[in-house]
């Protein structure tokens, strides 16, 4: 299956560029990540528990970052074994553009399940793979930086702007990035 | 007044009281004090390299007492093909292995590469987890025209996805064109059959116990025949002598096919109780037996039917793919071949008939026989052109058909497609139809269902089928590997019951009820003293198993035959008894009389007088009472119908509903018109299902989409009208003692292209340019259609 879409960040992109990057940062966002440890150039290794439909699994695998063009794209692919649940693998292609001194953050996911998740998730797989992947980018909202408010787009806010809990989150993302 | 006893009464089904009690014993509920658990590992691609499985960690797990891999089975044989087919150029057909377990390679979801034997099923699931399997994926091959044009290949030994390209009758071939070439009419129609999954409601289970002081193996298992499964462990794959291996087939709950066949998990079993020195048990989930068991049909066909100006058929000529899935299992190569093409002139008198099938190796579950076995792809492909043909000359779909029926003094009959049907009458199946359906009050209803906003069709369909499967002759010069007769027992015992041993196995067919009936009629007894033995190698004494709907025409005949055995010997034992000559014994009713007289004795004390033989004629008369027959049939049985239905079309959602349906069989003469009623409605609500509601899919990369009653949908009981099921036309079978010709599969033969041709029908009637839906018509296809027209 494929989905595109956008999220608006409140960062600039060097920032998120960087915040993609970051194990600790993924680790906070991938949804039922439990443990993902390495780095941007040896790829990071996951543990994620994960419900699909009536399937339950823990997913051991690897994540491995290419096409590394900072501050701009990046491709991100992965490959979950979940034992007798079957295997998720995928791939997102992302693209951060610069708006204002916020970053908005494009994607395109390709994933594929096998075993019992398309077995018996093939119906709620879909669904599953856009709820998982607006988790994993409200998650990364929240840790990087919450964007201004939509209803007043004009309004100059940056991060810092956002005096209650911006300050809060750019504290934790400072101690997440250095 | 019916019968309530004997030939051709409905008696009641004995099985019945067990199964209705929850009291019937099938494998699962085996046990062994020494029971132990295997659970298998299955590849969760379709098709990959097996690099390395470390199954180290997997073996140290709690309970675990063997792991097994493809490698432990490299030493035995494979599971074979029981049918070789050459293809057009005289090569025969591709074989590759098919191992125990995965080796090399894996070739499809589902296909097991390991199995941990463990104290308990739970720790045996706990360590397949545990087993590493570094698997390489490669590309899938799922489309059958792609999977022929591509340089991946399902088994790289071949070099090619083709397992055979097969032509019936090559001979008919250039007559077929140049029919074809001049026809004043040509109706090409291009249709898939689609595959379904069989859906047993007990899913495959087997037991493998050892025994080292006898070095014998008992397996228990859910097979349709144990015979055969014993055959093939012994001959082609363990090679355990068949004399020290048992095979047991208990309770069997349904099969339709997908329990014909030797499956890797009994020799498994078997393997691992020699191993382990264990009673070791396996017992598929719902998501294995999906995976795992042999699926059905999977045919994408092209199909021509030439005709005259006046309708009159003059070729059929069909190019098919047939989906033989990963590895060949036992009649995989039978079933789209001769079981398919040999019926492709249908009930017509159609003079050219070419059959063209490909078979071919995929990355899905192996596919084979399924009720009706080739039957229901013939009929599908035959009765679905006769019907757009008939709306493209503008003629009635009846009176087409009838107008190239064979008719009832042409037997016996030579069609086109290389078989000699014995006997039929498929105007008078029609006549009878037309009557039981109330044809009459078709428009009528249409008018009522148009004033409620809906479509109404009529379909129709004839069939024929093949059944009785089959004459070892036959068969052999067509390629069979194994005969195809049938053997049964009959033991008289000293106090004047009977105990019948029979090859064909009853998994739904009512056998213990049916053959008693003819026992009983025959020797002028009560059938409730009669029982029938099956299922067991260590009890009966040969069979061929149960499915071609041959029990009652084959083994039901080898029970007429060692019945008739038994009466012979008796009226000698009679003849000594009462001081006569045998030639002056008459038999009626249970009593041996000398002719002329008034002295008699009953079938009782002769059974008993066989027993105690004081003063017996020991040169003219062995001891005992009881006689084996083999049965060898000389032709094939040829049930037919003519079948009709009506079906409403809701033009805003596309959902078909099936309103009334006629089913008039000509079965030969019935035994029990009960039980042969309850077949007839299952069949259907297996076409209805094919027609309407299932379909097995897989996608791009092989993954079963379809794999759990979520997806893949089932009949249920709302899903189907009321039947009106009549086999009063009956013409009886001209070889076989009884006159019998099957009965199992003919529904769901005959029901999914009566189906379709009724929601065609309907939707032409709203001024829907419709003329094809491939299988499942759900609402979606429907509307798809409707909405494209």
């Amino acid at each position: 299956m494929n989905l595109s879409d956008q999220k608006r960040i409140g960062a600039d992109r060097e920032t998120v560029f960087n915040a993609l990057l970051d194990p600790e940062v993924l680790k906070a966002c991938v949804p039922g990540c439990e443990e993902m440890t390495g780095s941007p150039d040896e790829g990071f290794e996951a543990t994620v528990t994960q419900k699909v439909g009536p399937v339950k699994a823990t997913f051991r695998g690897v994540v491995q970052l290419s096409d590394i063009n900072a501050p701009e794209s990046m491709t991100i692919t992965g490959e979950g074994k979940g034992g007798a649940a079957g295997f998720a693998k995928g791939g997102a292609k992302v693209r951060l553009e610069a708006d204002g001194a916020a970053t908005i953050l494009h994607y395109e996911v390709d994933a594929k399940v096998g075993g019992k998740l398309a077995q018996l998730g093939s119906r709620v797989i879909d669904g599953f793979a856009k709820k998982t992947a607006d988790q994993f980018f409200t998650n990364f909202q929240d840790t990087v930086g919450r964007p201004e408010p939509v209803a007043d787009p004009a309004a100059d806010v940056t991060t810092e702007g956002a005096p209650d809990a911006g300050e809060k989150k750019k504290g934790w993302l400072r101690r997440l990035v250095g | 007044m019916p019968k309530d006893t004997g030939i051709g009464a409905s008696t009641r089904r004995r099985e019945d009281v067990r199964f209705l009690k929850g009291k019937g014993e099938y494998t699962d509920d085996i046990s062994a004090r020494d029971l132990a658990h295997a659970v298998f590992a299955r590849s969760t691609m379709a098709h990959g390299r097996i690099v390395s499985i470390d199954t180290s960690a997997a073996e140290a797990m709690p309970g675990v007492l063997a792991v097994f891999t493809g490698e432990d089975f490299v030493e035995v044989g494979g599971n074979p093909a029981g049918w070789l087919i050459n293809s057009r150029d005289g090569t025969p057909m591709k074989e590759p292995k098919r191992p125990v377990l995965a080796h090399g390679k894996v070739r499809h979801v589902g296909d097991a590469y390991a199995a941990v034997i463990a104290e308990t099923k739970q720790q045996a699931m706990d360590a397949v987890e545990a087993i590493e399997a570094e698997i390489e994926e490669l590309p899938a091959i799922i489309d059958v025209k792609a999977a022929l044009s591509g340089d991946t290949f399902v088994h790289d030994e071949i070099e090619t996805n083709q397992c055979f390209d097969w032509g019936w009758i090559e001979d008919n071939r250039a007559a077929t064109d140049a029919a074809i070439k001049g026809a004043a009419h040509v109706t090409t129609l291009e249709l898939v059959n689609n595959r379904l999954v069989p859906n047993a409601m007990e899913p495959r289970s087997s037991i493998g116990a050892y025994k080292e002081s006898g070095d014998e193996y008992t397996l228990h298992t859910t097979s349709q025949n144990p015979h055969l499964t014993r055959l093939l462990i012994s001959a082609f794959v363990m090679g355990i002598p068949e004399n020290k291996l048992t095979v047991i087939a208990p309770d069997v709950g349904g099969g339709f096919g997908s329990k014909i066949y030797h499956y890797g998990e009994e020799a498994l079993v078997l393997a691992a109780a020699k191993r382990t020195g264990r009673t070791v048990k396996w017992t598929a989930d719902r998501t294995e037996a999906f995976l795992t068991d042999a699926h059905g049909r999977d045919h994408v066909t092209k199909i021509e039917l030439a005709t005259d100006a006046d309708g009159k058929f003059l070729a059929f000529r069909t190019e098919t793919y047939a989906n033989v899935g990963a590895y060949l299992s036992n009649f995989a190569t039978a079933t789209p071949t001769f079981l398919h093409g040999t019926l492709m002139a249908g009930n017509y008198t159609v003079p050219n008939v070419y059959v063209n099938v490909k078979a071919v190796f995929t990355n899905t579950a192996p596919v084979d026989a399924y009720r009706g076995a080739g039957r229901p792809e013939a009929t599908y492909s035959l009765e679905r052109v006769i019907d757009k043909c008939a709306r493209e000359l503008g003629m009635d779909p009846i009176e087409l058909r009838r107008k190239n029926f064979v008719k009832p003094d042409m037997y016996p009959y030579a069609s086109a497609a290389g078989l000699e049907y014995d006997s039929g009458n498929y105007d008078a199946l029609m006549d009878q139809m037309l009557k039981v359906c109330d044809r009459d009050g078709f428009e009528a209803r249409r008018k009522d269902s148009e004033a409620r906003g809906m479509l109404r069709g009529f379909g129709v369909n004839a069939y024929i089928e093949a059944c009785g499967i089959a004459p070892s002759n036959l068969v052999g010069q067509l390629g069979s590997r194994v005969g195809l007769y049938d053997a049964a027992t009959v033991r008289v015992n000293a106090t004047g019951n009977l105990s019948v041993m029979v090859g064909a196995h009853s998994h739904g067919q009512g056998h213990e009820t049916v053959f008693p009936q003819v026992v009983g009629e025959m020797l002028g007894i009560d059938p409730q003293s009669i029982d029938i033995v099956h299922g067991d190698t260590s009890k009966i004494p040969f069979g061929m198993g149960t499915y071609g709907s041959r029990s009652l025409a084959v083994c039901g005949s080898a029970v007429v035959r060692a019945t008739e055995k038994i009466i012979n010997k008796a009226k000698k034992i009679a003849a000594h008894m009462m001081e006569a000559s045998d030639s002056d014994i008459e038999f009626k009713d249970g009593q041996f009389t000398v002719a002329g007289t008034d002295k008699s004795v009953s079938f009782g004390e002769v059974a008993l007088k066989a027993y105690i033989p004081h003063n017996f004629p020991l040169e003219d008369i062995e001891p005992g009472l009881e006689e084996t027959a083999f049965y060898d049939p000389a032709n094939f049985t040829y049930p037919s119908g003519a079948y009709c239905c009506e079906v409403e079309v809701d033009p805003e959602t596309g959902k078909v509903r099936v309103d009334r349906f006629a089913a008039v069989d000509d079965f030969g003469n019935v035994m029990n018109p009960m039980i042969v009623t309850g077949q007839v409605h299952g069949g259907l609500g297996q076409g209805i299902g094919q027609a309407l509601l299932e379909g097995c899919k897989y996608d791009e990369d092989g993954q079963l989409l379809s794999a759990s009653y979520m997806d893949y949908t089932m009949p249920r009981a709302d899903d189907l009208p009321f039947f009106t099921v009549d086999h009063s036309q009956g013409t009886a079978c001209t070889h076989n003692p009884l006159g019998v010709k099957g009965c199992g599969e003919a529904g769901a033969i005959g029901s999914p292209p009566t189906i379709v041709n009724a929601v065609i029908d309907a939707l032409q009637s709203g001024g829907k340019n419709v003329t094809h839906i491939d299988m499942p018509l759900t609402p979606h296809a429907v509307w798809t259609a409707m909405t494209n027209a």
